[in-house]
């Protein structure tokens, strides 16, 4: 039995109101922060130099002009004493003298840099550290106007748009297959977007090692990836549970419709990825705008809008169906535009890295949603003409790859 | 406009890149005479900084910025004729004794503007000081190693091993905080230097420690203007290459503050290459000829030149007079070196 003064204790406590009790960590927690930076970290002392470290983010090249976008990317702040270029002290402007950690800065260099030659430039700071930046073919980075918005977003309509339209131009072909070449093709879908998935990984790390890595490197690509995963697993049960209300899931897998926005939106967020990389690489020149990039592209991406009608092939046609596939379409493809505005105008490894991851994970989470659809009768899921599908997607990425390489 | 510190900037960049005029060297090479221009910058009027020419930017030469004379307790202006005689006097043989004290110490310097170097120094500055004796004295350098690393004083001259300062013969390394004395005759007549001989021999030079050392000879040279200069460089991000390239440590010190001389004088510059990690060096001036006396060792020139190439370790003395008023540039004819630092001018006056 509680005594009479320990029941009134507890009656007490309970007065006072969980978040402030929740809080008292974090109060002690600032509190002791604050008395530690107060104090100068007592007891720990910093041992050898500064390591200063930037990334330059991006480069802008205008006449008589050199841009760095730069981000401090170690532990110490910056403080660029001098720019050398080819070997060269040169005249610069910066945002800011000192850059502290995880701050960015501009540095404009005054430098006569001509059309087409390479420029090593170097950041010289205040301990007479380097930082190596080089320009490779020199070309001047176009201007952010309506003409140059034009031409992304006619690029984005060539290989993104158009392409996944006409490859859903299969839908009527693929009503008419039989049941088991379906799975054959629901199987090509895994395996296109498979490759598409490892595609997209590849090339955020990629990207990633070209950015501040203080910003977390290609830790980037992969929390893209478990967000879009988990983000879309997310979307995906809330669509379930509202279309088991109207009408009987079919055999495990998601509704058709379902299926196909998902996978329009996975395709999307690989296309926003693509549209990144074709846009920077147009920025900085290295991109030859020409028909065998275009036909490539066309090539690669018309495979994707088989994949997305696929999963809607015995679905009764409707005039709202018609509407919604062009939807879908659009959702798959359209990112491409908005990728090259980015990637043209407002470059960034790390965002480069984060949005390839979330293309990645998107793609991984639609992989699992079609999974189901591909069992024969026996449930078994890698079932000779399974594999002869996905095999096949991932021939036919590969084969239609080797025509674009950004 | 979408950045407004430019304007403000380029002003402070006219105010201190002084030299600024051109964007390379034979585009300099036109521009030389018209001084007006090169003053109207130095001077800082605060004048538009787009040249003709603007269409592929500014021109341009040189750091932004520049190190404050003196900010390193030396001033590369007036080290070009600062000569140590150290202290004399005549011993029972009748021969004059000439002693020094060097101590090596750790400092930082200033080699370009805002670039900082952890140097290795003798006596505090970078080269050390120019040592001057006459032939035939006798020389004693009591050396103090007051830095956190092991030196030694290495002469270039005829001496006893024990008196050669390298690892192992003799006293060989000299520990921190100890010390050693260095004696023997100065022979031959000529431009010389020392430096430090201890292991790893690229860094302990590279890093400061060396400076000139003339014996002159009996019976004197001409009377002259007389000026050292000691090419160097500096490896401040330790990649084995030089990123600031110099005569006497600070980059463009002369092109910032030139070097004045008379018109018609006699001009002696004692010019020694120490600079570490690349294999050459050269001197080369603008709109004039010199006589040429390598290693300085007879009194005689072997030729006139504008033009000399020297090792590491090499040096020469040059005479010239300059026979027109006016600013004649002088630098490294590696124009690497010379756009990363080594490059300067003369300022002849009446």
């Amino acid at each position: 039995m509680e005594s009479a003064s320990a029941t009134a204790e507890r009656r007490r406590m309970r007065r006072r109101p969980a978040w402030l009790v929740g809080a008292v960590p974090l109060l002690v927690l600032a509190a002791a922060i604050a008395a530690f930076l107060a104090l100068g970290a007592p007891g720990l002392d910093r041992i050898g130099v500064p390591q200063e470290k930037l990334a330059v983010e991006r480069a802008v090249l205008r006449p008589g002009e050199i841009e760095l976008r730069v981000r401090n990317d170690g532990a110490d702040p910056v403080r660029i004493r001098q720019v050398v270029v080819n070997d060269a002290f040169a005249a610069f402007d910066q945002s800011a003298k000192r850059i502290g950690r995880l701050g960015g800065g501009t540095v404009t260099v005054q430098y006569p840099w001509i059309e087409g030659q390479d420029y090593d430039v170097s950041l010289v700071t205040e301990t007479g550290v380097t930082i190596d930046h080089q320009i490779e073919s020199a070309t001047e980075t176009p201007a952010a106007d309506l003409g140059f918005y034009g031409l992304m977003a006619l690029i984005g309509l060539y290989v993104g748009v158009i392409p996944v339209a006409i490859g859903m131009l299969w839908l009527p072909w693929i009503r008419r297959v039989d049941a088991r070449w379906l799975q054959f093709l629901l199987a090509l879908t895994v395996g296109l977007l498979g490759f598409l998935g490892i595609d997209a990984l590849i090339e955020g790390v990629d990207f990633a090692s070209g950015g501040a890595q203080a910003l977390g490197g290609p830790l980037l690509v992969f929390l893209g990836a478990v967000i879009a995963y988990l983000a879309l697993a997310g979307v995906g049960s809330h669509l379930d549970a509202r279309g088991k209300r109207l009408s009987k899931a079919r055999g495990g897998a998601a509704p058709a419709f379902q299926l196909a926005f998902l996978v329009a939106l996975g395709i999307g967020l690989h296309n926003l990825g693509e549209g990144l990389a074709i846009g920077s690489a147009y920025a900085i020149g290295s991109l030859a705008l020409g028909a065998t990039l275009v036909v490539g592209f066309a090539l690669h991406n018309t495979t994707e809008g088989l994949a997305i009608v696929a999963p809607v092939a015995d679905h009764h046609t409707r005039h709202a169906a018609i509407a919604r596939l062009v939807g879908l379409g659009f959702l798959a493809g359209a990112p491409a535009i908005v990728g090259a505005w980015i990637g043209a105008s407002a470059f960034n490894a790390s965002l480069a890295a984060f949005l390839f991851g979330l293309g990645a994970g998107a793609i991984a989470q639609v992989v699992v949603q079609i999974a189901p659809s591909i069992r024969d009768r026996d449930g078994r899921l890698l079932h000779p003409l399974a594999v002869g599908g996905l095999l096949s997607g991932f021939v036919v990425m590969y084969a239609t790859g080797l025509l674009v390489s950004v | 406009m979408r950045r407004p510190w430019r304007a403000k900037l380029s002003r402070r960049q006219l105010l201190t890149g002084a030299g600024a005029t051109a964007a390379s060297l034979p585009a300099l090479h036109a521009l030389v005479p018209h001084q007006g221009l090169l003053d109207a910058l130095a001077a800082g009027s605060g004048r538009d900084g787009h040249h003709p020419g603007a269409h592929t930017g500014p021109s341009h030469q040189g750091t932004v910025g520049r190190v404050r004379p003196g900010a390193n307790g030396f001033d590369p202006s007036k080290l070009l004729r600062d000569f140590d005689r150290g202290r004399t006097r005549r011993m029972a043989s009748g021969r004059t004794l000439r002693e020094w004290e060097i101590v090596a110490q750790d400092k930082e310097i200033e080699v370009a503007p805002g670039v900082k170097y952890a140097a290795w120094t003798y006596n505090g500055r970078v080269p050390g000081p120019t040592l001057r004796a006459r032939e035939g004295e006798r020389l004693r350098v009591h050396f103090v190693n007051a830095s956190d690393h092991r030196h030694t004083m290495h002469f270039h001259g005829i001496h006893t091993a024990a008196n050669d300062g390298v690892p192992g013969v003799g006293r060989g390394d000299i520990g921190p905080g100890e010390s050693f004395t260095y004696e023997f005759d100065a022979e031959p007549f000529g431009l010389h230097h020392y430096h430090c001989h201890t292991s790893p021999l690229a860094e302990h030079i590279s890093k400061g420690l060396y400076g000139a050392f003339i014996i002159d000879p009996k019976q004197g040279r001409p009377d002259a203007d007389e000026l050292v200069l000691v090419q160097n460089g500096f490896d401040t991000n330790f990649d084995r290459e030089n990123e600031v390239y110099a005569v006497n440590t600070v980059a463009f010190a002369y092109l910032h503050d030139p070097i004045r001389v008379k018109r018609g004088e006699l001009v002696r510059i004692y010019l020694l290459n120490i600079l570490e990690f690349d294999p050459l060096n050269s001197f080369h001036i603008h709109a004039n000829f010199f006589h040429r006396f390598p290693t300085g060792t007879r009194l005689e020139p072997t030729e006139l030149t504008d033009l000399v190439s020297q090792a590491q370790g090499q040096r020469d003395i040059l005479e010239l007079r300059f026979p027109h008023t006016g600013r004649y540039m002088f630098h490294a004819h590696v124009s690497e070196f010379a756009e990363l630092g080594w490059m300067g001018f003369f300022e002849v006056v009446d």
